[in-house]
């Protein structure tokens, strides 16, 4: 059953990258975005990583695309005729290439590791959002500060940036 | 249960295409979603690592990694604001002026 599962949520989100990436009119790539985002968060349920996936629905699927849809329609973009670069057709068959040989280098190399504490037994017992808790406000504390400051500094900035500038004469008043 | 590398295989396509549609493609917006889908990709690899070495500091860093997102996304955003404002296309083409 978890391979069906997987395999589903595997092809959609391939499937779903292709068609941002390749699609036309940008409102069109922004709803294939947001398919695949909800199904990388399908990956995420499957790997036991709940709190990631509520995570991933709300701030992605519900925040990030709403502002990048937003933008889209208030822009009105119109698609032109060029929308790829010239030479895509020399980049792809190099890409396929290279993407085949660094699959066949994964699929062969072995993944190991010294194991940690938090196994799947441990984490279930208090669930997902607990054990990240007692992880992010222990031992994660400085850098959960850090990303506070880094997002306050996002958002002054892009309110900065998107602001209108006063014209020079009404700056020359004041 | 499914092998690591099937989720690390995922991850490297996904990454692919979206490194592949920061190359190619012309219009900004869709650069900018090309970037969200590498760093979902980085997301999952990481997601992955922590449930199969059994650790849970792969998570704490996607949490990090979601955050980073949003604040390149509002950022991205508000520059294509300003660029379109000043009557420049979304064309990364024609985004030229800063270039020596």
């Amino acid at each position: 059953m978890a391979f069906v599962f997987f395999g589903y949520f595997a092809v959609v989100s391939i499937v779903a990258g292709i068609l941002t990436v390749a699609l036309k009119n940008p409102v069109q790539c922004g709803l294939a975005l947001l398919a695949l985002l909800l199904h990388v968060s399908g990956l995420f349920v499957m790997l036991n990583a709940e709190f990631l996936w509520a995570v991933q629905v709300i701030v992605y699927a519900g925040a990030i695309l709403v502002l990048y849809l937003f933008v889209l329609m208030l822009l009105n973009l119109k698609t032109d005729d060029r929308y790829f670069h010239a030479k895509t057709p020399y980049l792809l068959a190099p890409a396929a290439i290279g993407l085949i040989y660094l699959l066949f280098l994964l699929v062969r190399s072995p993944f190991s590791g010294a194991k940690g504490d938090a196994s799947t037994g441990a984490i279930l017992l208090d669930g997902d959002a607990h054990a990240i808790g007692i992880k992010m406000f222990s031992e994660y504390l400085l850098q959960f500060e850090i990303i506070g400051v880094f997002l306050t500094g996002a958002i002054v900035g892009a309110i900065v940036l998107a602001k209108t500038p006063k014209s020079i004469e009404t700056r020359r008043d004041a | 249960m499914i092998p690591l590398s099937a989720y690390v295989a995922v991850s490297a396509v996904l990454f692919a295409t979206g490194l592949l549609g920061v190359l190619i493609r012309r219009n900004f917006i869709i650069v900018l979603m090309s970037v969200e889908i590498m760093l979902n990709a980085a997301t999952i690899n990481l997601v992955a690592f922590s449930h199969y070495l059994e650790s849970m500091q792969g998570q704490i860093v996607a949490l990090f990694i979601i955050a980073i997102a949003a604040g390149e996304a509002a950022i991205g955003l508000a520059i294509i604001i300003v660029v379109f404002r000043g009557k420049i296309s979304t064309n990364v083409d024609e985004m030229n002026l800063l270039k020596w």
